[in-house]
């Protein structure tokens, strides 16, 4: 049986009439990634800060390895790494100084191979006001890390880095996993939540709009599945829409492209075509619909019943 | 070195480092100390006879009440104290720190001055040490608790600097740091008795230095001591993390009762 680490239970969080976050309810196991997507102001960040101890909520539970981040604050630091959403450290202050100064008050020794590993190895002795947005990122995120927590909490981590860096970042981030770390992030970015989390949720309006792995929630939705067939005599292209399930179909670059709302039946039909005509099957592809395109599909819908 | 050693041995160096307090702590003081050594005691040759504490004092003020504030306001409204708070700093680090840190710099802006002015501006020495020491650490601590307050109770910059010059300017002109109380007519002498520099001037004159003291020098230090841990006590209460939570844990006008011992001083010592 798989172990909860982080329970969210029937949270809410208001700021005076505006309901931030209306009972929402999803627990994350030891090891996994769990994304929470969602537009701004649909209550990530204020359910990730109810978590790190930084917000009060206002109803529900909320629980890292059974520590509450309100009435348990002390147990909590050792137990998380945070990076928020706004790195801020002291404008004076280096990466090195940084390092020591955090890892002094959780007791550990300082982790300067960190500051090596996310690319700070030239920028130790630089005061932390003169490093560029994607430098202040990568050093919150050495020092989210620092103190090897059993859970890390990440708020758009990517933000403000480049190509390169945010390689960089999700490699490490899948060495934490393998370790055994729970990683719970929030982004905006649909292609590294498709790419990075185990399970995601979207919050919309301070509600769960849909909750699961990406590829159940690309496959739950309304989407059409692109399917495109090559072959060497290309009979498919007089046989048009004529395959079950199918809504458009196209040619493009010598490829017979299908849209089909069930592509199993679809593609056995071609290839069940394909060998009825004595056609031989060059390339075959099946693509789902992005979290993106499925992600745009809810916020519409929510959007169009106002929800 | 435990955390708190590190935290300290940071501050300390940042007061150095960062140019508007090294303003604040070391220039300022050091070049209105020299320019009062070479103005004042010339135009009024008793000035000579308080230069040491009253110069010492015009430092910890600067240091204590124009310098500390401001990077308390500029580091919460910046997130800087929510990441201190997720990585386990407490609360009461991020306030005393700060003071500690003050208490040093004004040892050596102290030390400069008291070591130079007997050779170059021929001022009294202290003829009790012991008090001269003890003064000193009442006074700081007295001024920098209220320095540490007005950080966490104000909102911004200009409501800081405004607070600040209220307590600054005042002491100034009429805590004895320029002329004797004694010269003040009584109702501004009852303001001067409002403002802790006051008390230090005082028992400065009556303890250490041989000078006539207009009250009772030991009340002085009872009201700085009982100021400076009120001041202290009401910021670690009154301490937020965040200016993003918008309702404050506790209510800032509580940040007033570290004037009682100065009310109290006014209304049974004028």
């Amino acid at each position: 049986m798989e172990e909860i680490v982080i329970k969210v239970k029937d949270f809410q969080k208001t700021y005076g009439d505006l309901v931030a976050v209306e009972e929402i309810s999803f627990d994350v196991n030891r090891g996994e990634i769990f994304g929470l997507l969602g537009p701004n102001g649909a209550g990530k960040t204020s359910t990730l800060e109810s978590l790190e101890g930084l917000r009060k909520p206002d109803g529900g539970n909320l629980r890292i390895l059974e520590v509450d981040p309100v009435r348990q604050p002390n147990r909590l630091r050792d137990l998380i790494g945070v990076q928020l959403q706004a790195s801020a450290l002291p404008a004076s202050m280096t990466p090195r100084e940084a390092m020591q100064f955090f890892c002094s008050y959780h007791k550990v020794a300082p982790r300067y191979d960190l500051l090596d590993r996310l690319g700070l190895n030239e920028k130790k002795s630089t005061q932390f006001g003169m490093l560029s947005t994607g430098q202040q990122r990568r050093l919150a995120l050495a020092l989210a890390i620092a103190h090897n927590p059993p859970v890390i909490i990440l708020d758009e981590p990517t933000a403000g880095l480049d190509v390169g860096s945010r390689v960089d970042l999700h490699d490490l981030l899948r060495e934490l996993q393998t370790d055994g770390t729970t990683i719970l992030l929030a982004t905006h970015d649909m292609a590294e939540a498709e790419k990075m989390a185990d399970r995601v949720a979207i919050l919309l309006k301070g509600k769960i709009a849909a909750i699961g792995s990406p590829n159940q929630l690309t496959a739950t939705g309304g989407g059409l599945v692109k399917i495109s067939v090559s072959s060497e005599a290309a009979c498919l292209e007089k046989n048009g829409n004529n395959f079950p399930n199918v809504r458009q179909h196209t040619l493009k670059d010598s490829y017979a492209i299908y849209y089909s709302s069930e592509p199993g039946p679809t593609v056995s039909a071609i290839l069940d075509y394909l060998k009825d005509h004595n056609d031989r099957l060059v390339d075959l592809r099946v693509e789902r619909p992005s979290l993106e395109e499925r992600f745009l599909e809810i916020t519409h819908t929510n959007h169009n019943t106002g929800g | 070195m435990t955390a708190f050693m590190y935290h300290l041995n940071y501050d300390f160096r940042t007061g150095l480092r960062d140019r508007s307090l090294l303003l604040m702590n070391y220039l300022f003081p050091l070049f209105f100390y020299v320019m009062m050594g070479l103005l004042m005691t010339g135009i009024n040759p008793t000035f000579s006879e308080t230069l040491i504490p009253a110069m010492i004092i015009v430092g910890v003020m600067a240091c204590a009440l124009l310098g500390l504030p401001n990077p308390v306001v500029a580091a919460r409204e910046a997130g800087i104290f929510r990441s201190f708070k997720i990585n386990g700093v407490p609360a009461l680090s991020i306030v005393s720190i700060p003071v500690l840190s003050s208490l040093l710099h004004m040892a050596v802006v102290a030390t400069i001055i008291t070591l130079t002015a007997v050779r170059f501006f021929n001022a009294l020495a202290p003829e009790n040490w012991g008090f001269f020491i003890l003064i000193f650490l009442l006074v700081t601590f007295a001024v920098a608790g209220i320095g540490m307050l007005i950080g966490v109770v104000s909102t911004n910059g200009r409501t800081t600097i405004l607070i600040s010059q209220l307590i600054f300017l005042p002491s100034m002109m009429l805590s004895g740091l320029m002329l004797p109380t004694s010269m003040l007519p009584p109702t501004l002498y009852r303001v001067a008795l409002l403002l802790p520099p006051t008390y230090a001037m005082n028992a400065w004159r009556g303890l250490s230095f041989g000078l006539p003291a207009p009250f009772s020098p030991y009340w002085s230090m009872i009201i700085l001591l009982a100021g400076g841990l009120i001041a202290f006590g009401l910021a670690i209460y009154l301490f937020d993390w965040d200016s993003n939570n918008k309702s404050r844990r506790h209510n800032p006008i509580l940040a007033l009762l570290a004037l009682a011992p100065y009310v109290i001083g006014a209304i049974l010592l004028a």
